[in-house]
């Protein structure tokens, strides 16, 4: 025998192939889905009973006793909004210079560059960077100099949001601006960046997405604290880092925490997430 | 008559002082990186110094008699990171192929959707999920099924060998896996929307089938940007702090199975730096940073240049 019988002729057996194919690529798509869908379920079958009036009234509490997040959900927004209001003035600055001052600059192009790898950098890398420069000399965890990590976070994606949304103006509004005298920086600040207003909105809500699950940049500069605390200069809690501590812990009651947390900070990022990408969306149309 | 007389105009006063403002925004996200080498070389460079080459190479990591070896962590990071991408690749190619050619627009949007919001989740709710929901299941599933048919002096019985918890390197990069996905997914179904539409339809005009344009034409045509969004997974995946300390057992023995308990570089750090006791255990953990940063920062430069900026 020198062939071997074919049980299908060529133009089956492509088909055959091609049917084997696209399943294969359903098959991978279903599993991101499922995967997704699962995430999702686990955090609503484990968090979902926790969740009362006294989560947010109640403070983290010893183990075996009644207690909430209330310090731990007052930390995260107290350091996401400084860290926050700090990512939007340099980011968007710096977004600026880059689409409107940056063109045909060999520097810009080495920033853009930067930027974009410090928006994949890890991110307990800059909590090390911020334990070096803050917390070691002033011989202290606190909440300023978590903060300060999670600007370092956020600012990248800001930065990059802010240059993508602001190319996207045409010449014509800003050669307008020019024709009735106006200088190039008011052409940006008044026009440009009105115009860009839900885009710039896009990258601030995506910047707090990305920082407000940020556990590694807290674990050695806010540290965490059981207490309630408004002081910057004093270690701070936060949801991740409360979530990290009791997850990991032997008491039932700390572990249903965690999942509360978990199920809160879920909500908080995906909610953030929808609402800007439908934001950038709509601008993009405009 | 002599308002403006002496020096620039106050709007060109103005421009100037912006434009200066802008730049030095700028300036501060390159002293940011350029500072973040600087204070982890200052940091971690009494540890460099006081081993050497031996830092590297030596898997002791004992704390009490200050020995410290990086090898363990190094190589838990690589071979986590390594799996990882083995098990993404396959999976992100098949989302993008099925997104950009099989997918009716209808289900599209909802489907790209939703591998958004996958990268959305925060590490640390992957982390407790795989160590409450994954870990068990595959502790039971997996590695118990494993553990009575294959015969522990074979090839695979060392392989898979471990205690059966579930916490170990292998379910590190299973989680490592769906969370680089969507990253490597959303880069690939932009390159392949980038592939014109001429030569696609030239190949479906000779009759190719759609796994032939997509296999011969389509996946060869952006081969050289997809190992770029590879890299920018990989980069991603080996500096994943969170999820990696939760499941994989944090054990600072050089690893020696799949199903072994390990360690990465960056869970050592979050486990240890808080508490780390002396000058030198700070410094040797600051110097597996620097080792971090500096192969997070060769895949992601290596990822920027084969993709290019527009398709990133």
């Amino acid at each position: 025998m020198k062939f071997a019988p074919r049980m299908f002729d060529r133009h089956t057996r492509r088909k055959l192939v091609n049917y084997g194919f696209v399943g294969l690529t359903m098959a991978a798509t279903a599993v991101a889905v499922i995967a997704l869908l699962l995430i999702l379920w686990s955090l609503v079958a484990n968090g979902l009973d926790g969740i009362g009036l006294h989560i947010f009234t109640m403070d983290q509490p010893p183990p075996e006793m009644p207690g909430g997040l209330r310090n731990a959900i007052l930390g995260s927004l107290e350091m996401c909004a400084i860290g926050m209001v700090i990512a939007v003035v340099i980011g968007i600055l710096a977004g600026t210079w880059l689409a409107e001052y940056g063109e045909g600059k060999r520097i810009a192009e080495v920033v853009r560059f930067l930027n974009d790898v410090l928006l994949s950098a890890p991110s307990i890398l800059i909590g090390l960077f911020v334990y070096e420069i803050l917390v070691r000399p002033l011989h202290g965890f606190s909440a300023g100099a978590g903060a300060v990590a999670l600007a370092f976070v956020a600012t990248p994606v800001v930065t990059r949001t802010t240059e993508d949304i602001l190319r996207l103006q045409s010449n014509q509004l800003r050669e307008a601006g020019m024709a009735i005298g106006a200088g190039k920086s008011y052409v940006i600040r008044a026009i440009i960046w009105r115009a860009s207003r839900p885009g710039l909105v896009t990258g601030a809500l995506l910047g707090f997405a990305r920082i407000s699950g940020e556990t590694a940049p807290l674990l050695f500069t806010s540290l965490g604290n059981p207490n309630l605390s408004f002081a910057l200069t004093q270690p701070m809690g936060a949801l991740p880092t409360t979530i990290y501590q009791f997850a990991l812990s032997a008491f039932d009651d700390w572990r249903a925490l965690a999942w509360v947390g978990a199920l809160l900070i879920a909500i908080t990022v995906l909610a953030a997430n929808i609402i800007g990408r439908a934001l950038a969306r709509g601008s993009h149309h405009s | 008559m002599s308002v403006e007389s002496a020096g620039p105009s106050r709007a060109a006063r103005q421009d100037a002082f912006f434009q200066a403002l802008c730049f030095s925004a700028a300036m501060v996200l390159m002293a940011t990186l350029a500072g973040l080498l600087v204070a982890l070389v200052i940091g971690g460079w009494p540890a460099l110094a006081h081993f050497g080459p031996r830092f590297f190479i030596s898997a002791a990591w004992d704390p009490v008699a200050e020995d410290y070896g990086a090898a363990g962590p190094i190589v838990g990071t690589l071979v986590t990171a390594g799996l990882a991408m083995v098990m993404a690749l396959p999976l992100a190619v098949g989302i993008a192929v099925f997104l950009v050619e099989f997918c009716p627009s209808v289900l599209a949007k909802y489907v790209s959707m939703a591998v958004e919001l996958l990268a959305g989740i925060p590490s640390i709710v992957y982390g407790m999920w795989g160590l409450f929901v994954l870990a068990p299941w595959f502790a039971l599933h997996v590695q118990l099924p494993l553990f009575y048919v294959v015969d522990p002096d074979s090839f695979w019985g060392h392989l898979f060998e471990g205690i059966p918890n579930g916490a170990n390197i292998f379910t590190a990069a299973m989680i490592l896996a769906i969370m680089v996905l969507p990253y490597i997914a959303t880069v690939l179904r932009e390159l392949l929307l980038s592939v014109p539409t001429h030569v696609r339809e030239a190949a479906y005009g000779m009759g190719c089938t759609p796994y032939e344009v997509v296999s011969r034409i389509m996946l060869p045509y952006i081969r050289r940007s997809a190992i770029g969004a590879v890299m920018l997974g990989l980069g991603r995946a080996l500096g994943e702090t969170m999820a990696v300390t939760f499941i994989i057992g944090n054990s600072h023995e050089f690893p020696r199975s799949l199903f072994a308990s390990g360690s990465t570089i960056a869970s050592t750090i979050a486990n240890e730096f808080a508490e780390a006791s002396s000058d030198l255990h700070v410094s040797a953990l600051l110097a597996l940073g620097l080792v971090l940063f500096v192969i997070t920062f060769a895949a992601l430069v290596g990822a920027r240049l084969l993709i290019g900026r527009e398709k990133a």
